[in-house]
């Protein structure tokens, strides 16, 4: 008998091993995307026409008047790298959510057209109601919560479907398009600045008016998604598997999508919608850190990093520059292609 | 060992949208033996699983555990008593197989906790009854198709609840493979007294593994008892529409059903050794 209770604690033991390193992988590399974000966060507020040093930088940000630094890094700067920070968080976040929940990477909010119902909605808070502010922020919030509505609604007749609603939820995506370009083109002094953040997104001309409503919004949204992060794991074993465990299902859902589809809206309206960010972040997070744990940290942080890394890129990297929607969209749209002819070929559906 | 609880469904009517599935049903799960809800497809057999395990909410009346609606019931303390393995569970992507397994700990599992010294105990434990501690650190997607059913048998033990229900646990199994997860599910009985309740295609490991069984036609229960009583050619046409023999099985004595078909059936030979119709 005793020899049995030892041999139990012997399994014990290899499984607690095989599980540490697991979640030690998982640790670390939370860990260095922290570094990271932080890292480009300041070399995004030292880096531009004229170089500040570190020291520069962190006394601004302390409050200290720094001369010259404190305009330029003070108010040019920092809103842009906040933007980028906190738009990245929120779409990463949104992005894993979605995906986790209807346990398909093609089930990004940006893919099925909820990006496009708040962008729609910026659009025309901005050109045809003349609005601004956390006006926007609330019309582009109602507009991606219909658009959420809308796409569940009409994927839900006749029993849920993931597939369908991704179809029906591309399909919606172009009708929002077109009505985005619309009211652009119907603009009276509509320029390329603007045009470029409704299509693709981009940081540029970012104020704290429209950086303070996001950071209010993550301060709440992002802990409580957080919080749910086990249970929304665990949603991927099935709705049904799910529920015997004892989670939820419809509560957990509804609440998850009303979390992520405010980040969402709210992110949206301040930045754009930034191309594919939502939809690259997760599974980059999944493959960096590795299976078991909740992606929800870990894809917010990669979303940062790339809104981030992709505006750097864009406004210093050529000679012309760039609005970071265009950089992304550029490293997404191949991803999306890779993504659909590995599923063809593995033989799996949408 | 486990407590034994007893799960009662009371004028149970379940429905998706007009369509009435499982119309007044009343029965009784035996408590500490396994029971197999038989019939054929459509007959509203996996539903009712499914009810039992309050995954579809009743049209009207009620599943009960130990007296109590299910429904006034906190869903985490149901978890901890009810286990259920759905047909077609999916495993997250890449998932390592003592990971997967620790997910049955959910409803035992605090807000935002860490595992702790039981939980990996747990997982320690239903790997080495499914004998799948070997494979603790693969990933879910290597598994062959048994290895992988024995996986999902391992969560569902993980998480330690005194009754199992499991839908069609042998579907997409060899044949070897189906004799070593319904032995296994006999283990769990035997040693743990857990009570087992699955919905089975094959009547004839129904017959052999169940001490119980409900057969079911259009959403009504049919015949219910131990298989020896019940399993009968007659029960077998109003189930099934089929015509057959049945037999005692030679390896267990329980009862054997062989269809008849239209062709091949060597009709003189078969009426001498029908045995279990003659009683």
């Amino acid at each position: 008998m005793s020899a049995g209770i030892l041999g139990a604690r012997s399994e014990v033991r290899t499984i607690v091993a095989g599980r540490r390193k697991r979640m030690r992988r998982r640790g670390l590399v939370i860990a260095i995307l922290v570094i990271a974000v932080v890292a480009v966060f300041l070399a995004t507020l030292m880096i531009g026409q004229t170089f500040y040093g570190p020291g520069d930088v962190i006394r601004v940000i302390f409050g200290q008047t720094v001369p010259g630094a404190s305009f330029t890094v003070g108010d040019l700067r920092l809103p842009r790298a906040s933007l980028g920070l906190l738009s990245g968080f929120a779409f990463g976040i949104a992005g894993v959510t979605f995906q986790t929940m209807l346990r398909n990477p093609l089930a990004s909010p940006d893919v099925i057209g909820i990006s496009s119902g708040a962008s729609a909605a910026a659009v025309f808070g901005i050109i045809v109601l003349s609005l601004d502010g956390a006006a926007v922020s609330l019309l582009a919030l109602c507009g991606a919560l219909v658009t959420a509505a809308v796409i569940y609604l009409l994927s839900n007749r006749g029993g849920f479907g993931g597939t369908r609603l991704i179809l029906i939820g591309i399909g919606v995506a172009a009708m929002l398009e077109s009505v985005i370009s619309y009211v652009l083109s119907r603009a009276a002094a509509w320029d390329l600045q603007t045009a470029m953040r409704w299509l693709t997104g981009s940081l540029n001309g970012a104020e704290w008016s429209s950086v303070l409503p996001l950071a209010v919004a993550s301060l709440v949204l992002v802990p409580l998604l957080l919080s749910q992060g086990r249970s929304l794991s665990t949603l991927r074993l099935g709705d049904d598997s799910a529920a015997a465990l004892g989670v939820r299902v419809s509560r957990i859902r509804l609440l998850a999508i009303i979390a992520a589809v405010a980040l969402l809206a709210i992110a949206t309206s301040a930045a754009g919608p930034i191309a594919f960010v939502a939809f690259m972040s997760g599974p980059i997070a999944a493959r960096l850190v590795g299976p078991g744990g909740s992606p929800l940290l870990p894809a917010g942080l990669v979303g940062s990093l790339l809104v981030m890394l992709s505006d750097l890129v864009g406004q210093f990297a050529f000679d012309g520059r760039y609005p970071v929607g265009v950089i992304t969209g550029v490293l997404g749209a191949p991803y999306l292609v890779l993504l659909l002819t590995r599923m063809n070929r593995t033989g799996g559906s949408l | 060992m486990t407590e034994s609880h007893t799960l009662a469904a009371d004028a149970l009517t379940l429905a998706y949208g007009d369509r009435t599935i499982v119309d007044g049903l009343d029965l009784v799960v035996p408590p500490g033996r396994i029971t197999a809800i038989v019939g054929a497809n459509g007959c509203g057999k996996s539903t009712l699983l499914r009810a039992l395990a309050r995954i579809v909410t009743p049209k009207s009346g009620q599943v009960l555990l130990d007296g109590t609606s299910l429904r006034e019931l906190p869903t985490k303390e149901i978890a901890r008593t009810l286990g259920l393995l759905p047909q077609s569970p999916t495993a997250p992507e890449g998932i390592a197989v003592s990971d997967l397994v620790g997910r049955g700990r959910h409803p035992h599992q605090k807000f935002l906790a860490r595992w702790s010294e039981g939980d990996y105990e747990s997982v320690a434990r239903a790997l080495a009854s499914t004998r799948t501690t070997e494979l603790a650190d693969r990933p879910v997607d290597e598994l062959s198709g048994g290895q992988r059913q024995r996986v999902w048998i391992a969560m569902a033990l993980a998480q330690e609840t005194d009754v199992l229900m499991l839908d069609e646990p042998t579907t997409y199994l060899d044949v070897a493979h189906q004799i070593e997860v319904l032995d296994l599910l006999a283990d769990l009985n035997q040693e743990r007294g857990t009570t087992i309740v699955m919905v089975l295609h094959d009547m004839n490991l129904a017959a052999r593994y169940a001490d119980h069984v409900f057969a079911m036609r259009e959403g009504r229960i049919v015949a219910s008892g131990p298989p020896a009583e019940v399993m009968t050619s007659e029960l077998i046409r109003t189930v099934f529409d089929l015509d057959c023999t049945v037999i005692p099985d030679p390896v267990s004595g329980a009862p054997l059903v062989l269809p008849r078909g239209r062709h091949h059936a060597r009709d003189a030979e078969l009426e001498q050794v029908g045995a279990f119709d003659a009683r």
